[in-house]
């Protein structure tokens, strides 16, 4: 079994990408899985059930879901060698843009908008800079110019990346991805022993833990303050 | 640049070199100020952990992909020479699995192609094949040769030598800029030298192309439909370097299509139209007719044809002329506006 791992940020195409691109798979007689990571609510699962090919869901709910991802990356590598699918494919959306949940030697695929303005290469992190494969989507709604220039900025952050375009909505683009996205050779049996590509972010102060009051004294652990005062 | 040259070169030296990896150093967070003298390693090596830790810096990524970064701006600016001159196209198969009849087409720079077909005919899916210069790898299996010969992987992947320009109907500016600094965005992010010439010739065609102009200083998302779309097409035939152009429509309103096409293959590109407006269809010098995922037949634009256009052309300047007329406030008169016939 392959395994690839999707991120991206919220609501860039990263469901539209995968269905299409499954679809490729299933025409090719390619068995796929998919486990769709959240945090409080997804109903991209059924959308993926529509595909007829066997599909999880994990909420995060309170907690980091890059973090949960990584707690359960294992079990969910187990699920996908019992349903004995060809390639399982894990999708998940940061939600502060620091974490990626790429795995050393697991390609890694970035999906993310030309929507999204042109600093946000900058502003993603180790999600887009250390991806292995980056889509750009929604390329159909913006000029020629602006895409060119999208591009040029993912690949300044990200020049070791195959850079693709894919609309979602029509699926141009997502047989191409398709074809090299996966690795007929790779065999994933356990991730046992293997290493993120990048230390999530430290977090742990009391807010973490629960705490909604605001104020000083209830500001335990690992706290830093914003530097407001006048510029010189 | 090998990585080892790389490493011995100072900071300073290194910007000096490759002026744009400054650049880099900021879009990776890469504190740099005060250390020009240091080597890469040497800026790590006193750089503060709790620095590398906040700006997410994998130091061992960001050196591998400087020098990657640098050997890419490299072959970008060696490839400015080569053009793409033709594009061949051999048979594949039908939707249904007959082989399309044609022996090959070929499409070279100048040449206006229509491509017509009902939806969902395959029309997208030949566009998709001459982007990706497909090798008997796509479902169709054709077999796309650009200047005689296969692309190299590394060709078909790359970001920066894409084949295709594209330019279509619902495609908006959405970027918060104005007119002169939307241009000089793009030609700072294509490198080219001479920035202002060709900011102010980009300008002076769009004006040329749109029914109404506009000023230098305008915000792109205040533009009409035809002003954005002739700054559109300008921007593309001028700065853009994908030798295709593919156009899905172009609206009749606020822009002169014929001065557009004009424009396009006087700077050297492919055009490739998927249009039923029969001027636009005539105005190619053939059209690709596609159904059930193949290619039908290729007809080339008879002199009859070009005839027809002539009228046709008429008839749209007379529905152009009304236009303006109701827009300035006109009364439409039935002797007067078709006395010619």
């Amino acid at each position: 079994m392959d395994l690839i791992t999707v991120s991206g940020p919220p609501s860039s195409g990263k469901t539209s990408v995968l269905i299409k691109t499954i679809e490729n798979f299933l025409k090719r007689n390619i068995s796929v899985g998919v486990v769709k990571f959240d945090c409080l609510f997804t109903d991209d699962d059924i959308y993926f059930q529509k595909l007829g090919i066997p599909v999880r869901k994990g909420l995060s709910g309170s907690l980091c879901p890059d973090h949960y991802f990584v707690s359960n990356i294992e079990e969910v590598v187990e699920w996908g060698l019992k349903e004995n699918v060809d390639v399982l494919i894990t999708e998940s959306a940061g939600l502060c843009n620091r974490c990626s949940p790429y795995i050393q030697d697991i390609k890694a695929v970035c999906i993310i908008d030309n929507l999204s303005g042109i600093n946000t290469p900058k502003k993603i992190g180790p999600m887009l800079k250390s991806a292995d494969i980056v889509v750009i989507t929604k390329g159909d709604i913006v000029s020629q110019a602006e895409r060119e220039v999208f591009t040029m900025k993912v690949q300044s952050v990200n020049p070791k990346a195959i850079i693709m375009h894919v609309n979602g909505l029509s699926g141009q683009g997502a047989y191409e991805l398709s074809t090299f996205i996966h690795d007929e050779t790779k065999h994933v049996e356990t991730l046992e022993g293997m290493k993120l590509r990048y230390p999530m972010p430290a977090a742990l102060c009391s807010y973490c833990l629960g705490e909604t009051r605001i104020g000083k004294s209830h500001q335990l652990g690992n706290i830093r303050k914003i530097d407001l005062s006048d510029i010189k | 640049m090998s990585l080892d040259n790389l490493l011995r070169l100072s900071i300073g030296e290194l910007f000096l070199k490759f002026p744009y990896t400054k650049d880099f150093f900021t879009d990776h967070l890469v504190p740099y100020e005060g250390h020009e003298n240091y080597t890469v390693n040497q800026l790590f090596e006193n750089m503060d952990e709790e620095v590398i830790e906040d700006n997410a810096i994998n130091t061992e990524l960001f050196i591998t992909s400087l020098v990657e970064y640098i050997e890419l701006m490299s072959s970008y600016f060696a490839s400015n020479q080569e053009t793409e001159n033709t594009i061949t196209i051999y048979p594949g198969f039908y939707k249904d699995g007959t082989k399309e009849h044609f022996k090959k087409i070929e499409i070279t720079k100048g040449d206006i192609v229509s491509i017509v077909g009902p939806t969902g005919s395959g029309k997208s899916r030949l566009l998709a094949d001459i982007e990706w210069a497909a090798n008997m790898d796509t479902p169709t299996k054709r077999k796309v040769l650009i200047n005689g010969r296969v692309l190299e992987p590394h060709e078909r992947f790359s970001a920066s030598n894409k084949l295709v320009a594209q330019l279509s109907q619902n495609m908006n500016f959405v970027m918060d800029l104005s007119v002169y600094e939307f241009l000089d965005l793009h030609a700072s992010s294509r490198m080219v030298e001479n920035k202002e010439q060709i900011i102010a010739k980009i300008f002076d065609k769009a004006n040329e192309l749109a029914g109404e102009g506009f000023s230098k200083d305008v915000p792109i998302t205040e533009l009409s439909g035809g002003q954005s779309r002739a700054l559109m097409i300008a921007d593309t035939a001028i700065l853009s370097k994908a030798p295709i152009i593919l156009i899905d429509e172009i609206e009749n309103a606020g822009i002169d299509r014929k001065k557009a096409l004009d424009l396009l293959i006087g700077e050297d590109k492919i055009v490739l139209m998927s249009t039923h407006d029969p001027i636009l269809a005539l105005m190619g010098d053939k059209r690709i007719v596609i159904n059930n995922g193949g290619i039908e037949t290729i007809i080339e634009t008879s002199k009859d044809e070009r005839s027809i256009l002539s009228n046709l052309e008429e008839l749209d300047k007379t529905l152009m002329d009304m236009r303006n007329r109701l827009r300035y406030g006109k009364r439409l008169k039935f002797e007067e506006e078709f006395k010619h016939e």
